[in-house]
C-alpha cells in the first residue's frame, strides 16, 4: 500500500507554499482516543512509529495505535547522535544492521520525508593489539556477509582525516582502524517525524501525552496468560496486540504485564559543540579513548561517549562527562582546543547482557517486546519495525530477528556483541 | 555526577567506585537448574525509585558497600558496608 498524504512534499510545493504563504498541512493528527484497537504500541520513538508505519503499509493493519507518555521523539530517538553502520561482529547482528541500513538508503523517497542520510564512512581506531585484532575478526565476519568493511593503516586514516594526530607520541597511538566506508549519519528527528506522518497518512493513531500506567492481563486460561489491553492515564484501552517499544522504560513496562527482562537502564550522554566549515567527513569512534566524534551536515561536531557507569532513569548531563570527553577528543584532534561546545544531554538505554536486542514474543500471550536497544538501536529502527509488523501481520518470527528472541537468556543462546557496539554506536 | 557517602572515606566522587548492580539472592549452585542459575546472571528488576545495591569502592578503601539509591534522582540515603549487619 502507498501512503496517502494531504500534500506531498517536493520542490514545486516549497515553490508554491513560499509565494502564496499558505499554511503546510499539519505533519500529523491528534484524533480522539478510540477504547479499543487491534494493536497498541507503547513508545513513540523510531522502534514505535516504525512498526506502526511497516503494520500498515506492508500488512494492511491500520487500527493501530501508538501511545506515548511525553511527545513523539522525546526519548532516545531524540537524543541519540544518528550514527549509521552495519559492521558488527556477529553474523545475525551483521545481517541485520544491514537490513536496517538498505531500507534506510530508501527512506526518504518511501517516506516522501527529506531524512538527510548522509553516507561518511566510519572509522573504528584500534590503539592496541587486541582492539586491532577484534577489528580484523569483524573486517572478515564482515566480508563473509558482502560488507564493505576492512582495517587500514595510520596513513590511510590520516588521508581519510588530516586532523588526526596519528604520531607515536601520543599516549596511545594509533595503529590502525576498521574502515566501514558505507557508514554515516542521519536527521533523527526527520525519520521519527517522517514514520510518525506516514503512519498517520494510513489512519494510524498517534496519542502524544498518554501515560500507560497498566496492562491487563487475563490468567484464566494459561499459566502466564493473555494480554487484553492497556491502562492510561486517559483511560483503558482494549487490544489483543500490545507491543512494549519503550527502550530505557523497557523493563518498567513489561513489570505491568509480569515479564522480566534481563536490562539495566544506564544514561549515556553527548555533546555538539558551535557549527564550523566542513572539515571532518568520517565519522570517528575510538573504543580505547571511549570517545566518538563525527560532523553534522549543518557543521556542528557531536561527540558521544560510552554509558553513564551505573543505573540510573535520570538524564541530567554531567560536568564530569564534558571533561573527561574533552580531554579525550583532543588526544585525537588537538586542533580542536578552541572549539565551544553548545550543548550537552542525556538519554537512557536500556543495556542487555549481551549488547544484542531482545524482539519478539514473552510468555504473556499477544505481548511483544522490541526492546534491549542500549546504545545502538537508532540505526534498527527500520529493520525491528518490519520485523515486528511482520510477525504481527503473518504470525511468524522472521528468520532475520529469530536469534533475537527473549528465551535466549534462560537457554543459554547470548548473541555477543559487545566487541562492536560498547561504544560505537 | 554523585557522591558516595562512604563510611571510611567520607564522601566521594561516583568515580572512585565500581558499581555491581542491584542486591539479588543468590540461588543455591548445587541445587539450581542452567535457566534458574542464568536468570540470576541476567534478570533485573531495573526498578524507577529506591533500590538496593553493591558498590565496590575500588579507587579508595576497597570496601564492598551496600548503597540504598534512588534510581530517578540518584539520591543515595544510606551507605554501609556489605554484610556489617548479618
Ligand atoms: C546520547 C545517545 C546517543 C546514541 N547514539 C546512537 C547512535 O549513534 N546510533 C544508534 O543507532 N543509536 C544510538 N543511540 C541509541 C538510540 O537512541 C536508541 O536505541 C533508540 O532511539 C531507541 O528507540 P526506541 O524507539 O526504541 O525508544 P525511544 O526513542 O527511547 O522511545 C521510547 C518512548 O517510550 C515512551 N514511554 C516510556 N514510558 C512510557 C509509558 N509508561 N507510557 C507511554 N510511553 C512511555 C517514552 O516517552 C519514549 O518516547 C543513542 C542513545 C543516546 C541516549
Ligand atoms: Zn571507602
Amino acid at each position: 500500500m502507498k501512503a496517502r498524504f494531504p500534500q506531498r512534499f517536493s520542490a514545486w510545493g516549497l515553490v508554491r507554499h513560499g509565494l502564496t504563504g499558505d499554511d503546510w498541512p499539519k505533519v500529523w493528527r491528534s484524533p480522539e482516543l478510540r477504547r479499543s484497537y487491534d494493536v497498541v504500541i507503547i513508545g513513540a520513538g523510531v522502534h514505535g512509529l516504525a512498526t506502526a508505519y511497516y503494520l500498515a503499509a506492508r500488512h494492511g493493519i491500520t487500527n493501530v495505535a501508538v501511545v506515548d507518555r511525553g511527545y513523539v521523539g522525546g526519548g532516545g530517538s531524540g537524543r541519540n547522535t544518528a550514527i549509521l553502520r552495519s559492521n558488527y561482529l556477529t553474523p545475525e547482528g551483521v545481517a541485520f544492521y544491514d537490513r536496517s541500513l538498505q531500507l534506510y538508503r530508501n527512506l526518504s523517497s518511501e517516506l516522501n520525508f527529506n531524512v538527510m542520510f548522509s553516507r561518511r564512512g566510519h572509522l573504528t581506531l584500534a590503539h592496541n593489539d587486541s582492539s586491532l585484532r577484534t577489528m580484523r575478526w569483524r573486517a572478515e565476519v564482515n566480508k563473509v556477509a558482502g560488507i564493505d568493511s576492512e582495517v587500514i593503516g595510520p596513513d590511510e586514516i590520516k588521508r581519510l582525516v588530516p586532523m588526526m594526530d596519528t604520531s607515536d607520541r601520543t599516549r596511545y597511538p594509533i595503529l590502525g582502524a576498521l574502515y566501514h566506508p558505507p557508514g554515516g549519519i542521519i536527521r533523527h528527528d526527520a525519520v521519527v517525524w517522517g514514520y510518525a506522518r506516514a503512519a498517520d497518512s494510513f489512519g494510524v493513531h498517534i496519542h502524544q501525552n498518554t501515560e500507560v500506567t497498566g496492562i491487563d492481563v487475563d490468567v484464566s486460561g494459561g499459566t502466564t496468560g493473555r494480554v487484553r489491553g492497556v491502562q492510561t492515564a486517559r483511560g483503558p484501552i482494549s487490544a489483543p496486540v500490545v507491543v512494549n517499544c519503550t527502550a530505557g522504560w523497557a523493563s518498567l513496562i513489561s513489570a505491568m504485564a509480569g515479564v522480566g527482562l534481563p536490562i539495566i537502564t544506564h544514561p549515556l550522554q553527548a555533546a555538539v559543540t558551535e557549527p564550523v566549515k566542513m572539515f571532518l567527513d568520517p565519522v570517528v569512534v575510538s573504543g580505547t579513548l571511549h570517545v566518538y566524534v563525527s560532523q553534522t551536515d549543518r557543521g556542528e561536531l557531536v561527540f558521544g561517549a560510552s554509558v553513564d557507569p551505573f543505573a540510573s532513569y535520570s538524564m541530567r548531563s554531567s560536568l564530569e562527562f564534558l571533561e573527561e570527553l574533552a580531554g579525550h577528543v583532543l588526544q585525537l584532534m588537538p586542533s580542536l582546543a578552541t572549539m565551544r561546545v553548545l550543548r550537552q544531554w542525556a538519554g537512557l538505554c536500556d543495556m542487555t547482557p549481551d549488547y544484542s536486542p531482545i524482539i519478539g514474543v514473552t510468555p504473556v500471550e499477544g505481548f511483544l517486546v522490541d526492546v534491549g536497544w542500549g546504545t545502538y538501536g537508532f540505526k534498527a529502527g527500520p529493520a525491528a519495525g518490519e520485523a515486528v509488523a511482520s510477525l504481527i501481520g503473518t504470525g511468524r518470527v522472521p528468520e532475520l530477528v529469530a536469534g533475537f528472541d527473549l528465551a535466549r537468556f534462560d537457554d543459554g543462546r547470548l548473541v555477543g556483541e559487545k566487541g562492536a557496539a560498547a561504544v560505537g554506536h | 555526577m554523585i557522591l558516595v557517602p562512604c563510611p571510611h572515606c567520607g564522601p566521594r566522587n561516583a568515580s572512585e567506585f565500581r558499581y555491581l548492580g542491584e542486591e539479588r539472592a543468590r540461588p543455591d549452585p548445587v541445587a539450581a537448574t542452567p535457566p534458574e542459575w542464568r536468570q540470576y546472571l541476567y534478570r533485573r528488576t531495573n526498578p524507577a525509585g529506591w533500590t538496593t545495591e553493591t558498590w565496590h569502592h575500588s579507587s579508595g578503601c576497597r570496601a564492598f558497600l551496600t548503597v540504598e539509591r534512588h534510581t530517578v534522582t540518584n539520591e543515595i540515603r544510606s551507605c554501609t558496608v556489605a554484610g556489617a549487619h548479618t
